[in-house]
């Protein structure tokens, strides 16, 4: 192989490479972006239909965002027959054993959790995963409790819920993530009281 | 060389992780389980036969003081499209292996067959190159992925075997890759040493 290297032909070889890639790429790029939503909004409406209870609208075309500890809150109000029945908000922690953990929670109107689903996590497989809700049933614990009454933290830490075994860790993030959701919803109903 | 063995060196004799010990970073990586593992094979066996393909049929035009940055843009470029196809269309497998396709790039094997292989062979011999070099190492990360699932978790393929409560967990994580792929490492000597 090989030719023989001058400054021009190398010049032009490297130029006409990085357009060949850049036009194939750009390419690609048209042709998956429409896939590439389709599929995250899907993953999104599949969370906001598992934690809701059954609504009319399309929560995720009315949804709101809201800066909450230097992260974003994403809340999808769901309704019925033009009442609302409840809102969805997807929260984050940043307190996970292996970085950010994000969680879709389903609130109802009077504001206790319908139930939670995680939306992306990077905890340990066998231990941290089970919050899944396809792996354990730690997640179902949330379900119908009102976080005035019911204690948002493990009970090592003397809350009211009981932390995944040997993953404390991770359950104390998810608790935080959890709580975050609930005080800005709150927040968020204090807000639009008076307009109401 | 013969295409055949051209073909099959990819398995045994020249096996990128066993063997070679290639590509070590997704090898450990991905493969807590056999599905990621061979997801993530047969993402490199595409990029390792199109940039062997691409390569191969350019390799006389490109002068040889600027031949590893236009491989490694080549190479890049098909990985990228890799990235793009799989988060729109297999949006699970995407979200398991994350970061690692990006990864494929700086892969040792995929410039390390264009370089050693690619640039001096013709179009076909270096795609069933690729070809075979790609399904070995996807063999290799299925086989290394579901030792780990069995041993750290009692299923294989998601299929379970024993209840997880016997398994051992240290499989699934960091150090229990180790364990299992220089475990793999030596049977494979051993079979070569017997061939």
């Amino acid at each position: 192989m090989a030719k023989e290297s001058n400054f021009k032909n190398m010049t032009l070889t490297l130029f006409v490479v990085s357009l060949m890639a850049s036009t194939s790429l750009g390419f690609v790029y048209s042709f998956t972006k429409g896939p590439i939503e389709n599929a995250q909004n899907a993953k999104i409406n599949s969370a906001l239909s598992k934690v809701l209870p059954e609504f009319d609208n399309q929560p995720a075309a009315e949804k709101f965002t809201r800066e909450v500890d230097g992260g974003i809150l994403t809340f999808y109000p769901a309704t019925k027959g033009g009442e609302r029945i409840g809102v969805a908000v997807q929260t984050f922690t940043k307190n996970g054993f292996s970085g950010q953990i994000d969680l879709m929670v389903g609130f109802l109107a009077n504001g206790s959790i319908n139930a939670i689903e995680v939306v992306a996590h990077k905890e340990t497989p066998g231990l941290g995963d089970k919050m899944e809700t396809a792996k354990s049933n730690f997640s179902v614990q949330f379900q119908g409790k009102n976080p005035e009454s019911f204690k948002l933290s493990v009970k090592k830490d003397g809350g009211d819920v009981d932390a995944i075994t040997a993953s404390t860790i991770s359950s104390r993030a998810y608790c935080d993530a959890v709580i975050r959701a609930y005080n800005a919803l709150k927040k968020e109903g204090e807000n639009n009281e008076p307009a109401n | 060389m013969s295409q055949l063995t051209n073909f099959t060196k990819g398995f045994v004799k020249e096996n990128p992780l066993f063997v070679l010990l290639l590509g070590m970073c997704p090898a450990l990586g991905t493969t807590t389980s056999a599905l990621n593992g061979l997801g993530m094979g047969l993402a490199t066996t595409f990029v390792l036969v199109m940039a062997n393909i691409s390569i191969s049929m350019v390799k006389n035009v490109i002068p040889a003081k600027v031949r590893i940055p236009s491989f490694i843009v080549i190479i890049a470029s098909f990985v990228t499209i890799v990235d793009l196809s799989m988060a729109g269309f297999l949006p699970a497998l995407h979200a398991q292996l994350g970061l690692f396709i990006p990864l494929i790039v700086v892969n040792c094997i995929v410039l390390g067959r264009a370089e050693a292989f690619a640039s001096k062979n013709t179009i076909g011999s270096s795609a069933i190159d690729g070809l075979g070099m790609g399904l070995g190492f996807s063999f290799a990360l299925a086989l290394l992925g579901a030792v780990r699932e069995v041993l750290g978790s009692g299923k294989v393929f998601n299929i379970t075997l024993f209840p997880d409560k016997y398994a051992m967990l240290v499989f699934v994580l960091a150090p229990g890759a180790f364990f299992a792929l220089g475990y793999l490492i030596s049977i494979m000597n051993r079979i070569a040493k017997k061939n």
